[in-house]
């Protein structure tokens, strides 16, 4: 809980995360973790302009992609890797992976129920107005899980009874597949205002912004002001989650598309449907997918929170150098620590 | 005879229903991604996406199917069941009764289910036996692809709610989708049969309530649902070489729940072993147990179930989830 912003220690926690993250990437490439891996890489300013402020007895509701958030709040990564890696050592004893990451301690829990974590983040808090007063809840969740009832029930059961809870709304603009503003009424801060929760609405790239706005959300939680509504838009580099179809149709086309687009034409062609307008509406809804993500921004390098942090430390090269070496290397040596023991 | 995967033959069936009723509508979360071959023939206002909001659209899938439209409501998978269960609960499966008699829900909700792909105890549970216990829903688990397009035409011309579950290692895209992510490098072990087989030139509904003897033996009578009846084939196989014969009897649908031929096959043999994807306490393994004890046959039992939250560790997880060699275990005990 930082009085004043620390660029370098922001950077610090973003790259470590980002660092991390790339190489479970590697691992799940190689296939040593199974299932869906969603990252965190992208959102990092987010993650770590809130944490930052937490202290001991803040508690976090985390979604799918919780692994920045445990890791900069100071979860052993050796033993997050290790679950990630299906090890009966790792952080959950190998049963719950990536999307259900749990640590005690920390107040810490994960869920991969979109809109979970508006009910858990309500509970931690109205545990901590009884049993450790000036403690707070932070929900991290992704704009689609704001069509979610149990969390838009969660915001306005945090405004009526005064509950101190961060909700920390990470939008990048897609449910899965699926472009949220498509499948979204109205405005997600006015909707969070409806139900009694003022909030923000803030460039989640920029972490001296996110640090800024977080700052006060929380002296306004903290204080006994009720619920806030962080909104912070941001975008993810590999899409919902690794080996994202419509990512890797876009990467390696000539391997990908003909999965999607031999059946796609005979479908469009088969006799028997609706007519050839409709047909063409549905075919322009699936090739908006598709242009969609060619042209999106999660293709452009200025989206990344860690490029922009970077551009403003460069004045200081020796410390910014120092710096990534240290981070380089601490992270070499949590893999290896985690893959030495894999191998034993 | 053409052969197709599982889930192309559920998308098959349901094509050919859907040029033939203009009141079958497709929705879900990420729909037009997902079921696109089908948005690009029946056009957006038949096959559309909703929002993550599963309260909301499989609530207005109940209604729609009272109102006079035949939805088929997707799910991502059957675990998220649990965020609206309330839809099927407390409305799809009550509208007949309460309305005594007058008035139904023709909704299909369609729904992944099942493990072993190492996505976690979230994310890989079958379910089936919680939604068979409630008066009033369909619940169909087919194990081949010429079964499940059989039964999605089946569901689609029931006049009432029915919950259609597609066990994930089963289906090609949905293992592509949430397992693989394109990755060479990863193998599950998926049964041949039940990914990939004969389907008919013309899909005709296959019966509700109808099991299906897929090995005929003297010893014992193993029976199962979905991947649970690929795993019991190859542990019958197994047996046959140490001189023991079962039957194998794949229930196709639970709910209605074929009595007549889980009790015939019993008391051939004399003995009953379930094998059920599902978690073992006060579900579908109890359920055959009472069934045949309430016709007054005479059997010895035993079940391998799923007895744990199903863990996201791969080794673990073969362990948790019935493998054939539990299965074999389990078989030469009930008999020794």
């Amino acid at each position: 809980m930082r009085m004043s912003i620390d660029h370098w220690e922001l950077y610090a926690l973003m790259l470590k995360s980002r660092l991390f993250e790339e190489s479970i990437t590697q691992l799940w490439q190689d296939g040593l973790i199974s299932g869906e891996m969603h990252l965190g890489t992208g959102e990092e300013a987010i993650i770590a302009g809130v944490v930052a402020h937490l202290g001991e007895h803040d508690a976090m509701a985390l979604d799918h992609r919780g692994t920045a958030a445990l890791l900069m709040r100071g979860v052993d990564p050796v033993l997050i890797l290790r679950e990630l890696l299906g090890r009966t050592e790792g952080l959950c004893g190998g049963m719950g992976g990536h999307m259900h990451l749990f640590s005690r301690p920390h107040l810490a829990a994960s869920s991969g129920i979109v809109g979970a974590k508006g009910p858990t983040a309500a509970g931690f808090a109205l545990a901590n107005q009884y049993l450790r007063p000036g403690a707070v809840a932070v929900a991290f969740f992704g704009e689609g899980a704001m069509n979610q009832g149990m969390l838009m029930e969660s915001l306005n059961l945090a405004a009526v009874w005064g509950l101190p809870v961060l909700f920390v709304c990470k939008d990048d603009g897609w449910s899965i597949t699926t472009k949220s503003e498509t499948m979204t009424g109205g405005d997600l801060n006015d909707r969070a205002m409806g139900l009694g929760v003022p909030g923000v609405c803030i460039d989640g790239r920029e972490v001296s912004a996110v640090w800024e706005a977080a700052r006060q959300a929380l002296d306004h939680v903290r204080s006994g002001k009720g619920p806030y509504f962080l909104r912070a838009r941001c975008v993810h580099f590999e899409g919902h989650f690794l080996g994202y179809q419509l990512i890797r149709a876009v990467r390696q086309p000539v391997r990908e598309m003909p999965k999607i687009a031999i059946p796609l034409t005979q479908s469009f062609l088969r006799s028997k449907g609706a007519s050839l307008p409709e047909r063409r509406e549905g075919m322009k809804k699936v090739l908006a997918a598709v242009l969609s993500t060619l042209r999106d921004e999660r293709r452009d390098p200025a989206s990344d929170p860690l490029r922009r942090t970077r551009q403003d430390l460069t004045s200081d090269l020796p410390r910014l150098n120092s710096l990534e070496d240290n981070a380089k290397s601490e992270i070499a040596t949590i893999i290896a620590l985690a893959l030495e023991d894999a191998a034993s | 005879m053409k052969t197709m995967s599982f889930t192309q033959a559920v998308d098959d069936a349901l094509s050919q229903a859907m040029a033939a009723d203009e009141r079958i509508v497709v929705f879900g979360e990420d729909v037009p991604l997902l079921r696109r071959d089908l948005l690009v023939r029946f056009g957006p206002k038949r096959v559309r996406g909703a929002p993550i909001s599963e309260s909301a659209f499989v609530g207005a899938g109940v209604a729609a199917a009272m109102a006079g439209l035949r939805p088929v409501v997707e799910l991502y998978m059957v675990d998220f069941l649990g965020v609206c269960m309330d839809a099927l609960l407390n409305h799809a499966a009550k509208v007949e009764a309460f309305s005594g008699g007058k008035w139904t829900a023709p909704v299909v909700v369609r729904a992944p289910c099942g493990g072993g792909y190492g996505d976690g105890g979230q994310h890989e549970q079958s379910l089936w036996g919680w939604l068979a216990h409630i008066p009033g829903l369909t619940v169909v688990v087919p194990s081949t692809p010429a079964d499940a397009g059989g039964l999605m035409l089946s569901a689609l011309q029931h006049d009432g709610p029915v919950i259609f579950l597609e066990p994930k290692l089963l289906s090609e895209s949905w293992l592509e989708f949430l397992g693989s992510g394109g990755r060479r490098n990863v193998q599950y072990d998926v049964p041949a049969k039940g990914a990939k087989g004969p389907v008919p030139r013309r899909w005709e509904p296959l019966p509700f309530g109808k099991a299906a003897l897929r090995r005929e033996g003297q010893d014992l009578t193993i029976v199962s649902v979905g991947v649970g009846v690929h795993r019991a084939m190859e542990a019958a196989g197994l047996l046959q070489k140490e001189g023991i014969s079962a039957t194998v009897l794949d229930l196709k649908t639970l709910a209605p729940l074929d009595k007549a031929a889980l009790s015939e096959a019993v008391a051939r043999t004399s003995s009953l072993l379930v094998v059920d994807e599902d978690y073992e306490g006060f579900g579908l393994s109890g359920e055959l147990a009472a069934v045949v004890l309430e016709a007054g046959i005479a059997f010895k039992y035993a079940r391998v179930c799923t007895r744990t939250t199903i863990p996201y560790a791969r080794g673990m997880e073969d362990q948790v989830l019935p493998n054939v060699e539990r299965i074999v275990t389990a078989a030469k005990e009930l008999l020794a």
